[in-house]
């Protein structure tokens, strides 16, 4: 996992997706930080948390799109099947390198969180808050990310599929509004990824969302683990 | 040492291999030899755990590779068909890679060092795998096998993109390493599996149609001995002498050139004709010119047990 790990942050630096992916999220949130924050002169962050929010829908399928597909395309995943380490331990070394390079990028909202301070005193709880809840939206799309990556050896459909699901997963609430049933409402604003990650941007800490984040990250990866188990079946 | 126990792999109705069996011992070079399509990868992407099997087992070293599969892996080092290259690092930053992922413990500077020079990319060692041509490539792919020094080696088509003097080389490498490793090689060359492998496998269309050393492959098609003969003279008077020696049982002509026939006389196995042959010749005043058994090649061998019926023109096995 180690192994999978190294090598898999050094090629998002190799590539120039890493440094894509990292300009573009600083460039939007420094963009939201500026419009929403310092022009406002308001040192409520939580404009900027919320629409953050929308860039990922775009910017995680960039990160996650080659985790798998290219894998499996130049057939590099021969060496990494046939090695001694488990298909638990490839999936993991690969997320944890995904979510490295995305926590570089949330690492910004301390700087502007510090810069804030220097003019008013903060709600640094609620900052916190914010923080943890915006890694932990990211990573569970990460997730996704590399299940649909997974599921294709060509890059772009792997970061079309994973646009569409993300989006989807986002709008599970407005989808939920559309149908007659209450029940099936409920159950769509419950699974609901944009509901979730509101709860932080309120400023309200709620275990159940962070457990609802995790248990996401779980099931994608379990279901990545799943698909290259069964290709190996088929 | 490599055990292969009904192995089948069936993808829906197409069984891309059949039932196959075989064995290894340590210190042996198996040639696996097919045409293409023939199960040969499919084969070895289930030993190697990359592809699970249908029904039957491959035990690395007593390890089921579906039952145990981490420690089976640790013993083996593969090079697939398709070197696994990550095209945008290093040879150093690849190879370094690799001794991570299999978590070796040599000494890693000495053994990739070691590594290198068995391989000879020493000098291309700092440069990114994409600007290698194809015959460093597959070396890199050979020595990512290497690299921990694994008990059974399996090696995909190991020559395939080199050059002559390339080829030679890795097959004095593989020969080398056959001496203390299990190495199973595959290949659609016959002349390689001929020149490197103490055992050989013939598979087609997923099944093992032959499993034996190339000698014995060769006596147990041929049946009758076969003898390929030049003589000048009359092809009348010749054929009735040669027919009137005891045991032979066909003497054919195959060839013509300048009143020098090419002969070919089969005749009942075991039983040598050649000095009867010699002193009816010269009984008769025909010389003989060129005489040689028509051992079948391994090409003939091939065509023969894949096709299931004797090739056109069988040639000297020594021309």
């Amino acid at each position: 996992m180690g192994a999978i790990f190294r090598r898999e942050v050094q090629s998002y630096f190799i590539s120039p997706i890493g440094y894509i992916f990292l300009a573009a999220f600083y460039a939007f949130s420094a963009f939201f930080f500026a419009t929403s924050s310092l022009a406002q002169g308001s040192t409520k962050m939580n404009t900027m948390f919320s629409q953050l929010m929308i860039i990922l829908v775009v910017l995680i399928p960039i990160l996650t799109m080659r985790t798998m597909s290219e894998d499996k395309k130049s057939k590099t995943d021969q060496c990494l099947l046939t090695a001694p380490v488990s298909l638990g331990g490839i999936v993991a070394g690969k997320f944890l390198a995904a979510l490295l390079v995305y926590t570089c990028a949330v690492a910004i909202t301390v700087v502007y969180a510090v810069i804030l301070s220097a003019y008013a005193e903060m709600d640094w709880l609620v900052i916190i808050g914010n923080i943890v809840g915006l890694e932990l939206f990211g990573a569970s799309f990460i997730a996704v990310g590399i299940f649909c990556s997974s599921l294709t050896e060509n890059q772009v459909v792997a970061a079309v599929i994973s646009f569409i699901s993300i989006l989807a997963l986002n709008m599970l609430s407005l989808i939920g509004n559309l149908v007659p049933w209450n029940w099936l409402e409920t159950v769509c604003t419950k699974l609901s990824f944009y509901e979730r990650y509101s709860g932080f941007t309120y400023g309200l800490f709620d275990l159940s969302n962070v457990l609802f984040f995790i248990s996401a990250i779980v099931v994608f990866l379990f279901l990545t683990v799943r698909v290259l188990e069964k290709r190996r079946w088929s | 040492m490599i055990e292969v126990q009904n192995l089948s792999k069936h993808y829906g109705d197409k069984a891309a291999v059949n039932n196959i069996s075989f064995t290894a011992n340590d210190g042996e070079i198996l040639g696996f030899l097919g045409p293409n399509g023939a199960g040969k990868s499919t084969t070895m992407n289930m030993l190697t755990g990359y592809i699970s099997s249908t029904s039957g087992k491959a035990l690395i070293n007593g390890i089921d590779i579906l039952e145990d599969p981490i420690k089976a892996k640790k013993n083996i080092g593969y090079l697939p068909e398709l070197p696994p290259l990550y095209m945008d690092m290093t040879v150093k930053e690849y190879l370094n890679f690799i001794y991570d992922l299999k978590k070796c413990k040599l000494p890693r500077v000495s053994h990739l060092k070691d590594i290198c020079g068995l391989v000879k990319i020493d000098h291309v060692y700092n440069r990114v795998i994409r600007n290698l041509s194809k015959g460093y490539r597959q070396r890199v792919g050979v020595a990512q096998a290497l690299v921990g020094n694994p008990p059974v080696l399996i090696l995909d088509e190991p020559t395939v993109g080199l050059d002559p003097k390339q080829i030679i080389e890795i097959r004095t490498l593989i020969k080398k390493l056959g001496k203390n490793h299990t190495v199973i090689l595959s290949s659609h060359i016959l002349s390689e599996v001929q020149a490197v492998c103490d055992k050989i496998i013939v598979i087609n269309e997923g099944r093992i149609v032959a499993d034996d050393t190339e000698t014995n492959l060769s006596d147990k098609l041929i049946g009758s001995h076969i003898l390929t003969a030049k003589i000048e003279g009359e092809y009348e008077s010749v054929a009735k002498k040669v027919l009137a020696i005891e045991g032979v049982e066909v003497c054919r002509q195959v060839n013509e050139n300048e009143g020098v026939i090419e002969y070919r006389i089969e005749t009942e196995e075991g039983r040598d004709i050649r000095r009867e042959l010699f002193n009816a010749m010269a009984e008769n005043g025909t010389p003989i010119l060129e005489l040689r058994s028509a051992e079948l090649s391994l090409e003939d061998i091939f065509l023969r047990l894949t096709i299931g019926e004797a090739p056109a023109a069988i040639n000297g096995g020594e021309e």
